[in-house]
Parts: structure tokens; sequence; C-alpha cells
């Protein structure tokens, strides 16, 4: 028994974590599947302290790829990190790749999680043509958008708590070559940066903005937009690429270390930097996780760790939403080290999928006790005044009844959900904090 | 190139078939469970190993199978140049001392067993005019220690036969590889505390391939534990005996 935690290492729980290289064996239990943790609260923690989770990441077999096709079938604990290394030489790319590489082909499912290109490809899940799940009463099925529609529609983005996900069937997608051409372009504000991703998404199909959360005034919200596509395979991008390890942080820093302060300072210098880029030729990791160059880089937070917080608002009707976010954060001095303004296109199927039209913003939150969740409670008032919800990925100090609040959807799961584990038995953490299941 | 993989399927013998067929070598793996075998030559395949994964039944409990799984690869493969033993199995020695059975059966398939294959293995190499036969011994068998008292008297066995095979047939060819790994997370050692410099199965993968291609006689994997080995060689026995490592 040890302590486990997500990425924010924010909360903390006593754990067994079992690993296994049978996820078929492994699932004949009601467990919970744990990928790589990269989920930053607590959506991979067991329902209550003591209990077990099974880790799926030796369970990491490829079993079937069609280069026609691009079409890949591989066992639930396969990592992004190894896709890419294996399959981009090849020629093919994931069809969606979230900010980290580092995940699971299990949790990406479970988390339903988008990239950059959001407004241009969907989700994850609008990739996949099949799961092999483990329900709850002990059948192993394969469920796709023709076979168990709903029990698939559920667990895309169900957080694990539909069936365990033992095998995932993906397209992937064709491109010219392992390289980005990247864009940056700089924005005086808040309103002008969501402005500046409508145009720019509407013709390129990889955007995202990096915001300063501590720019106030005129300046609120100001930002850099970076957008990109595949390189085509002429000059320096006709060079061969290849994965390479991340370095390591080997040790905590000090949990006072990134304080408003030192995050004005590195704001300031992003954003200055990133100001006079010019257009150029990337690798994909400097194109989609550029917080990958360092591994656990959330010891830089120290042992109280941080928390993410991540929403989602429309601004069809109401434009000014997203910059009464920006707003709450300066006034409560909610100064975010890294945060990220992306828009969505449209909603996916998974029942409790986290996108939806509108923009999203990502904060990092240094854990600091209850003025974090003032915060958070104050955001997400906003959030479910506008129409808009939160990623339950990144979530660890969402109230119950705000989640209620953001989430008309929630019947309809809670009904699938029902329907497939009568007695309950697929739990975490997080359904016991959101979902009020037992613990 | 060719190399037959006993135990292939799983832990660090998966990892290293993967780096082998990165590296172009044709795979043939052997193993108990024929749908394991399937799924990591699919697995095999998709990352693109050259030439069609053979995969072949052979349980390190039935020494008579030894000689016909080999020939099977032999012929799925044309020629050997490789053979790799990762097969092996672990108990603690507390369990050993409280079951017999268990203690016979890990005597067995990690000495006796896995040099009976070792044998069959020998024969068809040097029959082909040579190659290399890397098995998987362990730290545990450089000095004997109080956790790893039976454990790592089969394996001081197996590596001191490995030592006198390459000895006695390197100049016919025969280039014997002696992996000697710390303690790796893999299924084999779930749920035990892992010590100091404990490994993952990528690693010690990686270091048995480098092993391999530079031809070398004792790889310790990951690296560090040749120091750390040499020093507890050198521990005056009474410190030894004091204490519970």
């Amino acid at each position: 028994m040890r302590e486990i935690h997500g990425w924010g290492r924010y909360p903390r729980v006593a754990a067994h974590e079992a690993h296994d290289e049978d996820l078929e064996r492994a699932s004949r239990e009601p467990v919970l599947f744990r990928g790589l943790g990269r989920s930053y609260g607590d959506a991979s923690l067991p329902a209550r302290a003591g209990a077990r989770v099974v880790s799926t990441t030796r369970a990491d077999r490829i079993l079937a790829f069609d280069p026609a096709t691009g079409v890949l079938r591989a066992e639930a604990g396969l990592s992004l990190a190894e896709l890419d290394r294996v399959f981009l030489p090849r020629g093919f790319a994931p069809p969606v790749v979230p900010g980290t590489e580092f995940v699971t082909l299990g949790g990406m499912v479970a988390c339903d999680v988008h990239g950059k290109n959001h407004h241009s490809a969907g989700s994850f899940a609008s990739h996949v043509r099949e799961l092999r799940l483990r329900v709850p009463d002990g059948r192993v099925l394969d469920v796709s958008e023709s076979s168990e529609a709903e029990l698939f529609a559920a667990t895309t983005g169900g957080m694990g708590l539909t069936g365990q996900i033992l095998e995932v069937e993906v397209a992937l997608k064709p491109v010219p070559s392992p390289w980005l051409r990247a864009e940056s372009r700089a924005y005086p504000n808040i309103d002008a940066l969501v402005e500046g991703l409508r145009e720019t998404s509407a013709r390129v199909p990889y955007t995202m903005a990096w915001s300063d959360s501590t720019a106030r005034g005129s300046a609120l919200g100001r930002g850099v937009l970076i957008s990109g596509d595949w390189a085509e395979p002429v000059g320096a991008a006709a060079r061969a690429w290849r994965w390479r390890a991340p370095l390591a942080l080997p040790l905590d820093l000090p949990s006072g270390l990134i304080a408003p302060l030192t995050t004005r300072v590195f704001n300031a210098a992003v954003f200055a930097a990133q100001r006079f880029a010019r257009p150029r030729l990337v690798g994909p990791r400097s194109f989609f996780h550029p917080l990958d160059v360092l591994a656990n880089w959330n010891r830089a937070y120290g042992r109280r760790g941080f928390v993410q917080y991540q929403c989602v608002v429309p601004v069809d009707r109401d434009t000014r939403a997203v910059r009464r976010l920006f707003e709450t954060l300066v006034r409560m001095d909610g100064a975010s080290l890294v945060t990220v303004v992306k828009d969505f296109g449209a909603e996916g199927r998974g029942l409790l999928s986290f996108p939806r039209p509108g923009v999203t913003v990502a904060l990092d939150l240094p854990m600091r006790g209850a003025a974090t969740q003032a915060l958070v409670d104050q955001l997400n008032d906003q959030v479910a005044e506008a129409g808009g919800r939160i990623y339950l990925a990144k979530d660890a100090l969402t109230r119950r009844e705000h989640f209620q609040a953001m989430e008309p959807r929630l019947a309809r799961f809670n009904e699938v959900r029902r329907k497939w584990d009568p007695n309950g038995r697929l739990r975490s953490a997080l359904s016991v904090r959101l979902l009020g299941d037992e613990p | 190139m060719n190399a037959a993989l006993f135990a292939g399927t799983r832990g660090i013998g998966r990892a290293l078939a993967r780096q082998l067929a990165e590296c172009g070598y044709g795979i043939a793996l052997l193993g108990r469970d024929p749908n394991e075998l399937e799924r990591s030559a699919a697995d095999l395949a998709a990352r693109g190993a050259a030439r069609p994964v053979a995969t072949i039944p052979c349980d390190l409990a039935e020494p008579a199978g030894f000689a016909p799984a080999l020939d099977a690869a032999e012929h799925a493969l044309g020629r050997l140049d490789l053979v790799v033993v990762t097969a092996a199995v672990f108990a603690g020695q507390d369990e050993l001392e409280a079951d017999a059975e268990l203690c016979r059966r890990l005597l067995e398939l990690d000495f006796t067993n896995t040099i009976l294959f070792c044998e069959q293995a020998r024969v068809r190499l040097l029959a082909g005019g040579g190659g290399t036969l890397c098995v998987f011994s362990s730290v545990a068998g450089d000095r004997a220690r109080k956790p790893v008292a039976l454990y790592g008297a089969a394996k001081a066995g197996l590596s001191h036969y490995l030592d006198g095979l390459e000895l006695r047939y390197r100049a016919a060819g025969l280039r014997v590889v002696t992996v000697k790994p710390g303690f790796v997370h893999t299924a084999m050692t779930e749920g035990l505390q892992p010590p100091p410099f404990a490994s993952e199965a990528e690693p010690v993968a990686r270091a048995a391939l480098r092993g391999i291609l530079r031809g070398r006689r004792v790889v310790y994997a990951p690296p560090i534990w040749r120091g750390v080995m040499a020093a507890v060689r050198a521990l005056p026995r009474p410190l030894l005996r004091r204490s519970a490592f």
C-alpha cells in the first residue's frame, strides 16, 4: 500500500496499485482501472482509502494495424508516446492529441480527450471504432456505434465508470511528415484572443492559445495564438524524426515557488518570447506537448501540489463570458502559471464528454487550500450560469451541486450506468465526490 | 538475423523481442499460452517485424518439448543466430521454505530445465556454425543472501553453467551472454517491495540488447548493478549474517 495521486498531486490517497499484463484477468473483479495517472484530480483514485486500483500500463500490445486504412487495435495500456514513436516515422499520427504524450489509449477514451484540432476533428471518441469492455456483470463485450451504442456513448468520456476498457480500436491519421509548420501571433487582450481563435480556426486545423492570467486592465487575458498543420516532406521537413525520452525533474521544488509573482514574470517572458516568433518548422513534441520536455514537471509545485481547472463556456450569445472568467482570476489573485484558451467545435456523442461549442479555458492553480476552493467555487458559479461545463479529467475541487447544475446530461448517463452496473460496483474517488456513490 | 525467444511474450522478454524486431531480426516466440503467443506476434508484426513472426508452443516445465520447439523455430526462420531465454519463475525465501513442492519446482525450472533448454539451443547454434545464446540469470546468483538463498542458489548454478559453456564453446563460435538483472518491475515481481535501483523491463532489455550486439559475456542490467554487486561480494561475512538484506 502506498499513497497515489493524479498528476496534480492533490488529493492523495493510500491505495494498492496492482499492475497486470492481462487485463481480461485483472478485470474479473470490478476494480477501477488506471492508466498513466495523468488525469489531474481524483479520477484515477479508488473510491475509498486502502482499496485496489489496477494500472493498465503493462498491457501495451498492438493487436492489429492496417496501413491501408490506418486502423489500429491495441490493448488499453498502450501509451500515446509509444504510438508516436512507432507510427509517426511511418506516416501516421494519432487523430487527436492531448497536451501530454504520457497517456494510455484507455485513459484517452475514458476522458474522451481533445486537442488543438478539436474544431476540425472533434474529440478522441469520434475516431474510436470499437472498444472491448468488461462490463460489471462479468461479460466481455465489443461495443461500438453499431453494437451497444448507448453503452459505447456512455463509456467515451465516462471516466472508467461504465466498464473496464480492455482494448481500443481507433483510426490513425495519415500525415505527410512527422514535422509541423507552426505560427504564433500575439493578441493584446482576451476578447481579441478569442476572436483570433475563431478566425484562425476557420482556416487552420490545429490552433490553441497561451494566455497571461496575471495581465490586468486593458491587457486582461493577453495571449499568443499558436497555429499549425503537418508539413509536407520537403526541405527540413524531409528529415527523419526520432522519439526521445524526456528529461526528468529529480526532486520536488518548494511548494511556494510557483506564486503570483513568479507566475507574472514567467508569463511576461513567454509573451515576450512568443510575440516575435517567426513561422517555423517544429517537431511534434514541441507543437503538441511542450511540457513533456520535462518529465515530472508537476514536482515544480512541490508537495502541496496543484489543481487544474478547465471549463468551457458557450460564446454565441454572450461573448463576454470568457472575459468574466479572467476578471475573476485577477480579482481573486488566481495566478495560473500555464493558461490555455481554445475554441471548441461541435459536441461529440459521449454522454459525459467535455467538449461542446464555445471557448475552453484551462488553468494550473497551486493548491492553497480554502483560497483555491473558493476560486473554483466562484468560477463554477459563473460557468454554470453561462451554460458551460467542466472537464472531469482535470477536476479535483468541484462540488456536486455545481456539477449537477452544469450537467443536464447526467440523468441519462446515470441511467445507462445503473443499467449495466445496478450495484454500483465500479467506482472512483471522483464518482464518490460528484455522482454521490458510496465510498 | 534471426532470434528465438523463450518467454518473449511478457515482461523483459516482450521488451527485448520488440527491440530485436526493430533491429530487423526475424523472430520466433516460444511460450506456453497459444493466445498470448498470437497477441505478441501481432504486436511485433504491427511494430514492423521484417518477416512473419513464428509462434511455437513450449513450456519450461516440459523438457521433452524443448528439442521439437527449437527445431520448429529453426525451420520457421531458416536458421538461428540468437536464442534468448527469459523464462523463469520467482518465489520468496519464506514461501519456498514453507512449501517443498514449490521449492522443488523453482529449482527444477530455474536450474535443471533452463540448462536442458540451453543445451538444446547450444547444439543447434553450433551446428549452424555459431551464434549467440543470451540467458537471463540474476544478481541473486552473485552472492548468497538471506532473502534469496534458494532462488539465488538456482541462479548461481545457472550462471556457473553459462560461464562454463562460454569457456568450452567460445572457440567453436558460441557466444554466451549472461544477463544479470537486479529487481525489475514485471509480473514476476508484482506485489513485492521494490529495493533500491529497481528498474523497468524496457531499459533492462536495452542493456541486454547492447550486450548481445557487442558480444559481452556478462551484462548487469541496469549497469549500476555491476558496482553494487562488486560491493556486495566484498562485504565481510559477519556483516551479511547480521543484515536482513
